[in-house]
């Protein structure tokens, strides 16, 4: 009976606690001097829905330009951490490579990987070289975001248990297999929610790719908003950017969850 | 938790006293004042005219050796047409040379919500109702063509009308009303490409990313000339229906932009304008005109 009542007033006071602020924030907002033409120029709601078939439909490449990356990105950035965690001497160059380049493409701003290679890649004039803006945008993306992916994948790797390796080996499982087979699974399963976290700054990437011509969402949305002189498309845009990222968000929660789930389950038993 | 709720009740009642208390605070320029003495002109700063425009300021419409900040040439020369119709609009209204302040101003900001820091923008901006209600647009300044550029030797360079011109890929500046003649007028078969900048669309352009680039004539002589090797002006648009023009930009109900119209007036019945067109602008008449 107690904890009911608990219960219920910490429900309450989140209600009035909620109430209280917003209203305080949008009172403040809209008394504001500016406000009647700041409203004008963000929130427009005819324009808002002038402008969003047109960018919904220019969406659509940013979509194709996020899949068709995230399915590469995921592949070469294992096989760059799997790379760089090979211990033998041997594989020196190999690892020395696998660093630098992750180095290289973390540090430098993807707005100019993508500016090199759109505009830099064509102008060599070289035969067979594709002159496509989306496909060098794609190149561009995939090159920077395997930088950051392969360490994900790296801290995963390293945070399984050395004697998860030590006891397949000693089972007889070469060193490859006990990667394949005890090592990777458990890594990658770890790291699907900063997997998921990259995957949604990657779609907010694609519009960086706009620079090289392409008219992808954020474009279309700076076109209507200098043809008119306001900035609500860009709030189109954000919509759909958002709309997007909300599930995935959810979607990494529940896994989550789910995995701390199962983990306590299997200290249980 | 009872002190919680009240303090967040009285924080409410502070905000809400704070927010409601500002009173209509004008910007100060709502009156149209009937004088356009330069005494009694609503200015930025007091005792000059601040004329901003975007960097790189580029010929025809700017010239003289290029200057911090800006780059490829210099407003503050008075060379180009549009510096040059800055200056003359400025003496009409009675400013000096040296009393003409000049600010960067990116086509962005030129029409951001708020205080403008300049007291007009001269950027080869096209008026357009729906541009009209955000901002103030002096009378016309130049009745602008548009035009196609692309390279020799290539199919776009044989192009004899605006049908000729579907198949092909073009390209605009962003912010320019050539995206918006591609998409009404031309209405290509494959989708056309924006640019952020200049540089990113001539790029292109020498890349064959693109086939042909609209823009408008004076600039496609600059493009021409002086950034692309090997190509040519393909021709120009017919002006269909009312010409576009280009106008000053004004923060909205700025009382200045009636004395600049004035100012306008004089300069084109005076034929100054005709002869800075003509000085600076003269080459552009000779493009061939698509059917």
């Amino acid at each position: 009976m107690t904890a009911g009542g608990e219960g219920g007033r910490a429900v309450a006071i989140a209600l009035v606690s909620t109430v209280v602020v917003f209203t305080a924030l949008g009172l403040l907002i809209t008394h504001a001097p500016g406000w009647p033409e700041v409203r004008r120029t963000f929130f427009d709601w005819a324009e808002f829905k002038a402008s969003m078939p047109e960018i919904a439909r220019a969406f659509l490449l940013n979509v194709k330009m996020f899949c068709i990356a995230e399915g590469f990105i995921l592949v070469i950035a294992l096989l760059l951490a799997v790379l760089r965690s090979l211990p033998s001497p041997v594989f020196f160059p190999l690892r020395a490579l696998a660093i630098v380049y992750a180095d290289f493409f973390r540090g430098v701003p993807t707005i100019l990987v993508i500016a090199l290679l759109g505009f830099g890649a064509p102008a060599l004039q070289l035969k067979h070289v594709p002159l496509s803006t989306t496909f060098w945008g794609i190149v561009a993306l995939v090159l920077v975001y395997t930088a950051y992916v392969s360490e994900v994948y790296r801290a995963g790797i390293e945070s399984v248990h050395p004697s998860q390796e030590a006891a397949a080996r000693s089972l007889g499982l070469t060193r490859g297999q006990a990667l394949r087979h005890v090592v990777l699974p458990q890594a990658v399963r770890r790291v699907v929610p900063p997997l998921l976290n990259d995957f949604i700054g990657l779609q907010k990437d694609t519009a960086l790719v706009g620079f090289l011509g392409s008219v992808e969402a954020f474009k279309q949305s700076q076109i209507d908003a200098a043809a008119t002189f306001n900035y609500t498309a860009f709030l189109a845009a954000a919509v759909l950017f958002v709309a997007l990222t909300i599930p995935l968000a959810r979607l990494t929660d529940w896994l989550i969850a789910r995995d701390r789930r199962r983990r306590q389950t299997a200290r249980v038993a | 938790m009872r002190q919680l709720a009240a303090l967040m009740l009285v924080f409410a009642f502070l905000a809400a006293g704070c927010g409601g208390s500002s009173n209509k605070s004008s910007a100060g320029s709502s009156t149209a004042a009937a004088s356009c003495d330069k005494g009694d002109l609503n200015l930025v700063n007091s005792g000059e005219l601040t004329v901003g425009t975007d960097n790189p300021a580029y010929p025809p419409w700017f010239g003289g050796k290029e200057k911090a900040p800006w780059k490829v040439s210099d407003p503050r020369s008075g060379e180009g047409f549009e510096s040059a119709v800055a200056y003359a609009v400025a003496g009409k209204l009675g400013f000096a040379k040296n009393e003409v302040r000049w600010v960067v101003v990116p086509f962005n900001t030129a029409f951001a919500p708020g205080k403008k820091k300049f007291d007009l923008d001269i950027n080869q901006i096209s008026y357009t109702p729906a541009r009209a209600k955000a901002v103030a647009f002096s009378v016309s300044y130049y009745d602008v063509n548009q035009a196609v550029v692309g390279l020799n030797g290539r199919p776009i360079a044989d192009a004899k009308s605006v049908a000729d011109l579907k198949p092909y890929k073009l390209g605009a500046q962003l912010g320019t009303t050539s995206y918006d003649y591609i998409v009404h007028n031309i209405k290509p078969s494959k989708k056309p490409s924006v640019f952020d900048t200049n540089d990113a669309a001539v790029q292109s352009l020498k890349n064959k990313q693109i086939d042909g680039l609209v823009v408008d004539l004076p600039t496609a002589f600059y493009v021409t000339a002086a950034q692309v090797e090997n190509s040519k002006i393909v021709g120009q648009f017919p002006s269909a229906g009312t010409p576009e023009h280009f106008g000053m930009v004004f923060a909205k109900g700025n009382s200045l932009v009636q004395c600049v119209d004035d100012a306008l007036a004089k300069l084109k019945s005076d034929g100054t304008l005709a002869s800075l067109r003509q000085k600076w602008l003269a080459k552009a008449a000779g493009a061939p005109v698509l059917k």
